[in-house]
């Protein structure tokens, strides 16, 4: 029962990722690719009827996971609080940038709501990225010094970052190399994603360029992932057990190696959309790859007082676990039809809904 | 400790207070919306069409504002009160997952349909992406008050041996007693909102003179609507809600009426005065003998239990702020059948255009509809205090153990100076939509 809970998290966190991230994306190519008017109307028309509903799967996301792992969500957003509460400020101000633009036809106030949504979106991918790297990580739970747990066994707070910036240190930050590293990671991987996204769904001036950004930052993300499994042997000695133990799992690590090296032939695909799926197998593979390697650990412990949080010393009660089964399907269900009523009702190209005009 | 807790609550309630300016609007606005385009769509008078655009453009504003608002209270669980939701994320975590998959999905699926897509809809389909806004948003207020009457009036639950909350019975969090008129009494109430910020938008297009018309329209509809809701919301809804309150928590209702003292033979209701706690009386008091037995039991000289009848450590911890919170409620929601009854009065004699003191009135009564849910939901939460979950979990014991105040604090800071922004983007760009009025508000739908 707990195993069925965690796929669905990861399930839901992963379309959060393809979802939302193309949105990110797009918003980190509006700060630095767009230069005229043009060009920034089709990137805000190519997410604008969408950003709403992705956003709702990170709510979707925060709601199963504090009902079926409530201790795992009390852990870690108490824990990881300044940076969970900046996220939330990060994604007001990416909403308001993207309603108010059009609300009043001024010079300065459109450009005061672009840099508001394109600055909230470089800093959102670049902190989902830390997130993940924390996790990966691992928190010192139960705040032990030396030797001694001075909170409960599950609880922790970290501060923004420590002075050495080194994920190996006594005390840990949320910022440090390693964590700052996937940060980056994140940043260049959903840059390509909403660069293929603004690919598939405009007709816009832009694409041409954009095909070119894609090549050039796939190269970046292609070295950035090759060094980045070199480090993790840092903070996760044996990333691999897993995968060895149940061959199948490779499936995700290959699906990541597809996406990036699928994306080398952006400007020769033949259907817009194509470059959109590949970087989608990036985002999914790499996501699952990285939740296989640590699993069943959902927040390791860095010190060896206090056990790590697992799927089942972090899980409610079989009850109300397997109650919510009975609502979860009708629910899952009726989320499928809207997303394919709507992404019917928006299909093609939409450079011209004039989102956001009034 | 004590500090930390402070700001704990401090910026819930900051956060929640704002955040309910915006769905108390929505909820029952969808509702108007919705019969507007209902009858134009048996009447085929563009009035009707032009005024469900109209409204669609305040409450798309609002609720983007409830939207952004809204994910910080579910982001507080967990942030703030970690204890808490650890200790019964199990029970309220599946009603508040259920509002995301539920309710949020269906509402942003469908908004951007039912403010872009009427062309491409054609009228029908559009009514109906109406209604489904309408339902995800009913729905969500529903599985929110679940949550909240699950704290009040635990149901359907075990304590484990480590202190765990476990549910037992999925069942008993929707038959919840205090579920059902709490729900209902809070839908008629946001109806109230509603219907006098319709009602005081078409005063004011009458009183300056600018599209009259549809002044009269949003008049009449707003004051049939507002005699309804006001009444619904004090008779039955009101008045069921309140003997919940003397049923599971009858500390609590002797703070909210000011009752410090037992009186054997029936207690009076208090429509003014001001409580001294520490002597335990009420100065300056102005009191109707034994109507309060009566409105609660039915019976003239039943006992009420005061205050004086349980231990200190019970009683709710701001026993004045609770019963000021109850008393302008109640005094707001007596005013407001006045003046829609007097409003109905002269709208069925012909002279509601015309008689000027009264358009004033309702034009000014905007706000205090809004007044009058807050210090609803006050009088609702502070008085569960001292608990987080009634009878079983102390407030104090619920939040998170390793935040300390001084990063509440800063988050409160954050917090106050954001939503302040929010605040006045929203009263300018509001502002602008009802000074540009009805006729002119043209949806971009031809572009799609």
């Amino acid at each position: 029962m707990e195993f069925f809970w965690y796929v669905v998290l990861m399930g839901i966190l992963a379309v959060y990722l393809v979802l939302d991230g193309y949105d990110f994306g797009a918003g980190i190519i509006h700060l630095f690719f767009a230069d005229t008017e043009k060009d920034k109307k089709a990137i805000t028309n190519s997410i604008g009827p969408f950003w709403d509903a992705n956003e709702v799967w990170l709510i979707a996301a925060g709601g199963v996971l504090f009902f079926a792992f409530p201790t795992l969500y009390a852990s870690s957003f108490s824990g990881f609080y300044l940076p969970l509460i900046m996220i939330l400020w990060l994604l007001i101000f990416r909403a308001i940038g993207l309603e108010m633009r059009g609300q009043i036809h001024n010079h300065m106030w459109e450009s005061i709501w672009d840099k508001a949504f394109g600055i909230a979106s470089l800093l959102l991918a670049l902190f989902f990225g830390i997130a993940l790297g924390n996790i990966v990580r691992g928190v010192n739970l139960g705040m032990v010094q030396n030797g001694v747990s001075t909170q409960e066994a599950h609880y922790f707070f970290l501060p923004l970052w420590n002075p050495t910036f080194s994920p190996q240190a006594n005390e840990l930050g949320i910022i440090d190399w390693f964590t700052l590293f996937l940060g980056i990671v994140s940043v260049v991987a959903l840059t390509i994603h909403g660069a293929n996204w603004i690919i598939y769904k405009t007709n816009s001036a832009l694409n041409p360029k954009l095909k070119k950004v894609v090549f050039a930052l796939n190269i970046v993300l292609l070295v950035l992932v090759c060094i980045s499994l070199q480090i993790w042997h840092f903070i996760e000695p044996k990333p691999f057990h897993n995968f060895v133990e149940n061959p199948i799992l490779w499936f995700f690590p290959l699906l990541t190696f597809v996406g990036i090296l699928g994306l080398f032939k952006v400007r020769s695909f033949k259907k817009d959309g194509h470059g959109f799926v590949f970087s989608t197998f990036f985002l999914v593979g790499g996501f699952a790859s990285t939740a296989v390697s640590i699993f069943p650990n959902v927040l390791p412990s860095t010190n060896k007082v206090n056990p790590s949080l697992t799927i089942y010393n972090t899980a409610a009660h079989e009850y109300g676990l397997s109650a919510g089964m009975s609502w979860f399907f009708i629910a899952l269900a009726l989320v499928i039809v809207y997303f394919i009523v709507q992404y019917r009702v928006f299909s093609g190209k939409m450079d011209d809904i004039g989102y956001g005009e009034h | 400790m004590e500090e930390m807790l402070f700001y704990d609550r401090m910026q819930f309630a900051f956060t929640i207070t704002f955040h309910y300016l915006f769905p108390q609007l929505t909820m029952g606005l969808s509702l108007i919306i919705v019969y507007f385009k209902w009858k134009y769509l048996k009447t085929k008078d563009e009035h009707y069409n032009h005024a469900t655009h109209f409204w669609m453009k305040i409450f798309a504003l609002n609720f983007a504002m409830g939207v952004v608002t809204g994910i910080p209270m579910e982001f507080q669980f967990g942030t703030n009160w970690a204890k808490f939701s650890e200790l019964t994320g199990g029970i309220i975590g599946q009603t508040l997952a259920m509002e995301g998959m539920f309710s949020f999905f269906l509402e942003s699926s469908f908004l951007g349909l039912f403010l872009f897509g009427e062309k491409l809809l054609g009228h029908k389909w559009h009514f109906v992406t109406g209604l489904l806004i309408m339902i995800g948003s009913w729905a969500s207020g529903f599985l929110i008050i679940a949550t909240h009457s699950w704290m009040q009036n635990p149901v359907g639950y075990e304590i484990l041996e480590n202190g765990k909350f476990v549910l037992n019975n999925f069942q008993a969090l929707f038959l919840n007693p205090w579920l059902w008129p709490s729900y209902l009494h809070n839908q008629a109430a946001s109806l109230v909102t509603s219907s006098f910020v319709v009602a005081g938008i078409g005063a004011f297009y009458i009183l300056s003179k600018k599209n009259v018309s549809f002044g009269k329209l949003f008049l009449k509809t707003g004051v049939v609507f507002g005699l309804i809701s006001s009444i619904v919301v004090a008779v039955p809804t009101g008045d069921l809600a309140a003997k919940n309150v003397v049923k599971y928590q009858p500390v609590t209702f002797a703070a909210m009426e000011g009752i410090f003292h037992t009186e054997k033979k029936g207690s009076e209701i208090v429509l003014i005065g001001q409580p001294d706690v520490k002597d335990k009386k009420l100065d300056n008091k102005i009191a109707v003998p034994n109507i309060l037995s009566f409105l609660t039991y039915g019976n003239w000289d039943q006992e009420i239990k005061g205050l004086d009848q349980f231990e200190e450590d019970l009683h709710p911890t701001n026993i004045s702020g609770l019963y000021y919170a109850y008393h302008i409620m109640v005094g707001l929601g007596t005013v407001f059948i006045g003046l829609m009854v007097l409003s109905l009065f002269q709208l069925i004699r012909g002279k509601l255009f015309h008689t000027k003191w009264l358009l004033w009135s309702l034009m000014f009564m905007m706000p205090f509809p809004y007044i009058a849910n807050t210090t609803g939901w006050y009088t609702a939460e502070l008085g569960r205090q001292p608990w987080l979950v009634y009878n079983l979990m102390r407030t104090a014991s619920g939040a998170s153990p390793t935040v300390s105040s001084g990063n509440t604090l800063f988050t409160l800071l954050g917090f106050i100076g954001l939503y302040l922004l929010l605040g006045m983007l929203f009263l300018l760009l509001v502002g602008k939509i009802i000074n540009k009025g009805p006729h002119h508000v043209e949806l971009s739908t031809e572009k799609i």
